[in-house]
Formats: structure tokens, sequence, C-alpha cells
């Protein structure tokens, strides 16, 4: 349909795409998606209003899993937060590891050994191929191929969530950062195993892109659909993949150069359009920028301590001060604000999550598309609601 | 050409299809109940505490009811009760006991700190999962005598930790020994001088030094 038609506005409030009515065209319809629905990833609700099939206004509504994560880590020590923001973006624990870490090491003036750094490095670059890889097979499954690039996925994150689970221990809370260092060192053949993993990853990517990249239903379903321009993006403050995939070369890695990413070669992939497609497209590059990333740290990974001396496990009571700290998260910057009082809980405890930001923008993308293509915009988001409602 | 895509795509379905007959690569099921996969050492469930002995677990606990890990634990799902007594630990050392221990497994995240900040190394952390229960209150909450297992046990578990924490305890058993030695050869110095001398060091050194519970 075209959007020219000089028809009145949407009777819904707020509502910038105009629908028609005439004796095609009947009243404008509420749909509640949600908050139990298999496409709105967790528990999350859309009340969208359609005219027919297309979107006219759309309504997030979320907090179904709101668990007080700010207000618990106000009140628990600096470390015993630490378990809680695994379950922040349950699928990308290590880098909310990180990120938290990071915003303590500051805090306290802490340093990190190097080879620390390096298992930073190279479980942040894991934890990128993992989430990348779900996302592709949800987003595959939100077009409707239901199973299988879902479960080829799923194959692949198995193999990282083994590597994850017996450096440590556990699969998807993995705990295991640790301020000024990480908790234990890599076992024995755990580095030789994640160099195999690091190698045969190349060609997964390969039969999954053979699979995927070229395939015309794909492309009809996410080309031009969701395009999200490079202003809106900036002015939404949306970071990660979408940011990129609008064509925005903003990267934490390269701009704020935390850890040891300046020590490595690799290229920021970004997208022409900004839609859907790109948005896929984008994050298979990221993959393989990973990839490298990991080979040379893998490479390079020396020998050493992975803790700092002086840390203190207990009775850790960090000066008072405030910092903000971010690193790029698969999903984008996710910082940690924290105000501390000299006591043995931060005063004020709050964390910026990239998905309920990359959230914000989901109306502006779905207006005028179908609700089939709602669902595969959120797919393309890549939202987990542990972490858009904490 | 439209299509060629989609043939491209099916191709490797086909190979992926044919593959999971012969190819062990692509053999990633493991039938769960029937057969298992070898857990890394790493693993971790829930808490367990070490003691000594197996014929006697309840005498021989390494815990002293120090309460740290109850204080440190984030989600709260530990409760100790110190004993008003004292019994000799495992080296002799007359010391306080857990009168009560419980861990609430419906509650515990398996997030380890109780390990990490134990100065006793008394928990470790058990492998075992299959932990389903018929009461959702009493069959998940496990008392100090369901809790204790022995220091075999945690060598079967965890070797490479297991044997660090032998040797750490033992060096610190032998420094203490030493120390009381000096202590006491110090003392019958004493002794045998006249009572000039600033009066002798305790006989008996606290084996490891009790850490006060972080403020």
């Amino acid at each position: 349909m075209s959007f020219s038609d000089p028809s009145p506005l949407s009777a819904a409030p707020g509502a910038s795409v105009r629908a028609v009515h005439d004796e095609f065209h009947g009243d404008l319809l509420e749909v509640s998606m949600g908050p139990h629905h298999p496409s709105t990833h967790g528990v999350f609700r859309m009340m969208v209003t359609l005219d027919g099939e297309t979107v006219v206004k759309l309504k997030p509504v979320f907090g179904y899993l709101h668990r007080n994560h700010e207000k618990i880590g106000e009140n628990t020590s600096y470390l015993g937060s630490m378990p809680y923001t695994d379950r922040l973006d349950y699928l990308c624990s290590m880098t909310n590891n990180w990120a938290y870490a990071l915003a303590v090491e500051k805090l306290a003036g802490q340093a990190v050994p190097e080879r620390a750094e390096y298992l930073r490095v190279i479980l942040a670059e894991l934890t990128r191929l993992l989430n990348h890889t779900c996302l592709a097979g949800f987003l595959l499954q939100d077009c409707g191929a239901s199973g299988t690039p879902l479960m080829y996925a799923f194959r692949e994150r198995e193999k990282i969530l083994d590597l994850f689970e017996s450096l440590s221990g556990s699969r998807m809370m993995c705990n295991y950062q640790r301020f000024g260092g990480c908790r234990v060192d890599a076992p024995a053949g755990w580095l030789d195993a994640a160099r195999a993993l690091t190698d045969g990853y190349g060609s997964f990517l390969d039969e999954y892109e053979a699979l995927l990249t070229g395939n015309e239903i794909l492309m009809a379903r996410t080309q031009g659909i969701g395009c999200l321009s490079a202003k809106l993006a900036v002015s939404a403050g949306v970071t990660g993949p979408l940011l990129r995939a609008a064509g925005v070369a903003y990267d934490l890695r390269k701009v704020d150069g935390y850890g040891f990413y300046p020590r490595f070669d690799f290229r920021v992939p970004l997208g022409a359009h900004g839609d859907t497609y790109d948005r896929y497209m984008v994050r298979v590059l990221e993959m393989r920028e990973s990839i490298r990333i990991l080979q040379q740290a893998l490479r390079d990974i020396p020998a050493g301590p992975i803790m700092d001396p002086k840390a203190k496990l207990r009775g850790f009571r960090p000066k008072p001060g405030e910092v903000y700290s971010r690193i790029e998260g698969p999903k984008g910057e996710i910082g940690f604000h924290l105000i501390s009082e000299g006591g043995p809980n931060p005063y004020r405890y709050r964390v910026r999550p990239p998905s309920l930001i990359n959230l914000t923008i989901l109306e502006d993308l779905c207006l005028g598309h179908s609700i089939a293509d709602a669902v595969v915009i959120l797919g393309s988001i890549d939202i987990v609601l542990g972490e858009v409602d904490r | 050409m439209l299509g060629s895509g989609l043939l491209q795509g099916l191709a490797v379905t086909a190979k992926n299809f044919v593959g999971s007959f012969h190819d062990p690569k692509r053999f990633v099921t493991t039938q769960y109940p029937e057969e298992k996969t070898r857990l890394p050492e790493a693993y971790r469930n829930f808490p367990f505490l070490v003691s000594e002995n197996a014929e006697d677990p309840m005498g021989t606990l390494r815990c002293v009811a120090c309460q740290i890990c109850e204080k440190e634990c984030p989600p709260q799902c530990i409760y100790i009760e110190k004993s008003k007594d004292k019994k000799p630990d495992a080296s002799g050392k007359q010391q306080i006991y857990p009168a009560v221990f419980d861990i609430d497994t419906a509650v515990c995240m398996s997030c380890q700190i109780c390990v990490e900040v134990c100065p006793f190394d008394a928990i470790k952390m058990d492998q075992v999962f299959e932990l389903a229960a018929t009461d959702r209150f009493t069959g998940l909450m496990l008392d100090r005598h369901a809790l204790a297992k022995p220091n075999s046990y945690f060598h079967q578990l965890h070797p490479t930790e297991a044997a660090e924490v032998d040797d750490r305890l033992a060096t610190e058993r032998k420094a203490a020994e030493e120390k009381a030695r000096a202590a006491a050869a110090a003392k019958a110095a004493a002794a045998a001088k006249p009572p000039a001398v600033p009066p002798p060091p305790p006989a008996v050194v606290p084996l490891p030094p009790p850490v006060p519970p972080a403020a």
C-alpha cells in the first residue's frame, strides 16, 4: 500500500502512519502480542495497532521479568553482585562479568595481569560468536524457518558452552571474572581446545552462510524491512550491531580501546541500508572478525598470574568515588555506573543495558510494515529480557 | 538465477542429514538417561561440607562455624548456628563446630562464592545434579548430615583442586606445629631462667587464624 494517500491520520494517539478508511478497510484492530508469545523472545508484550495487516502503532510493554537487580546490587557486596550480572543477559554472562569487573577495577584503581586481560578478550569474543550465532538462528526462527538454522546454531553454541563449562564450571552462569583478574586459570588443554574451536568455526560459518545468506526467502523477508537511519540510531542511543548496520562506525573496542583490543588487528563491518538483512550480515561479518581476534589472542597469550596479588576478595571497600565503565558487548554498549561511599556495597548501582535502549526504536522500525515483519524486526534487534527488565 | 540460493541451502541440509548417519562430527546428541556425558572437573552445582573422616563425618567437619559464607552468600541460602561447646577438629585442636548448617538448594544459585571466601577449605562444590525432590520445602533443604561428604569424595570430583588444598593444609599444619614447638621450647627456656623475662607467648598457637567476619 502507499502511504502518500491523502487519508486521515490513524485514530490511534501518536500514530504517524496514515490509516486508510474506505469501503475496503475497516476500523483499526488492536492486538496484544505476548507476554507469552514464542516470537517475543521471553516475557515481552507488544500492543500492536493494525490497519489490516499493517502496523500503524506499536507500544512495547515490558517489566514482566523485573527482578530488582539494581536495588539488590546496592544491598549486596561488590563481589556478591558478580553472579547477579550473569543473569542480566544470560546468553553473554562473560561480557557482563567483564563490564562489571571493569567498573569496579576503575573504582578501586586495580590493575589486571596480562594473562587475565588476554583471557578476557578470548572469552568476550567467544561470547560474541555464541550470541551472534544464536541470534541468526532465532532470526530465522522468527522468519518461519522453524528448526534447521536454529538447531545448527545451537550445535555450534554448545561447543562454546562446553569450553565455558570446563573453564568456569557453569555453561551459562559463568561468574568468572573477579576484580583484578579472573577466578581460575585455564585448565590443561583448554587453550588448545579453544584454538581447535576457533579454527573450525570459519568452516561452520561458511556452511551457515551457504544455507542462509543467498537464500531468496530470507532476502525477501528482510531486505528493505525495518530500515534504521543513522540519524535516528544516533539520536536514540542505539549501539552495537544495530548502529553499525545503519552505517555508523562506532565500536567501543576501537573507540575506547579497553582491555587489550588495540593490540589486535580487526575491522569493523558496517551496513549500508540499515535494514534487517544488513543487521544479519553485520553480525555474520563480526563473527569473522571475532575469529581473527581469537586467533591472534590465542597465539599471543602469555603465561603468568591471572589475579592481581593485591586484590581482596573479602572486606573489599573501594574508596569513595563515582565511575561509569562500558564495554562493547555482543548486543551493544553494556555499562555499569557505580557510586561508592567507601562501604562494602555500592551506594548506587546502575546498569546501562544495550537491549533496553535498542528496543526503544522498535515502533519506528515497524511502522508501515506488516505484523509478520514486526516479529522479524524484533528478532533482528536482539533483545534478552533478562537485561531489558533487570 | 532465482532459486539458486535455495538449492544451495538444500544441499547443506542434505549434507547434514546424510552426515548425521555416518559422520562422527555430526553425532551431537547424547541419549541422556541411558548415556551421560563426562562432566568437566570444574563443573559445579551445589555446595557440600568437607569432612576428614568418612566414618565420623560430624566429628571431623572442617567447618568451624565462622559464618563468613553465610554473610557473603548473595542469595542468603545458608543458615548456620554455632555450637555452645567445643570439639576437637581433625588436627586435634578444640574448635567450635556448626550445630546447624542448612543450605536451601532451592535458593542457591551455584555461584561458588561460599567456596571462594571460606578460609578453612571446608565448603566445596558438588557435582550431583539429579536432585529432584517430591517436597519443595524439606526435600530441597539440605542439613549438615546431608551436606557432609568425605575428603576422598572431594578428591574424586576435583582432583587438581583437592591436591592443592591438601598440600596447603599440610604446610599450614606443619608451620603451626613448628611454631608450637618453638613456643614450647621458649617457654621451657623461660621456666629455667629467673622470672625477669616477659611472660612467654601462649603455648598453643591457633592453627589457621580465625578470620573475623567482614563488617
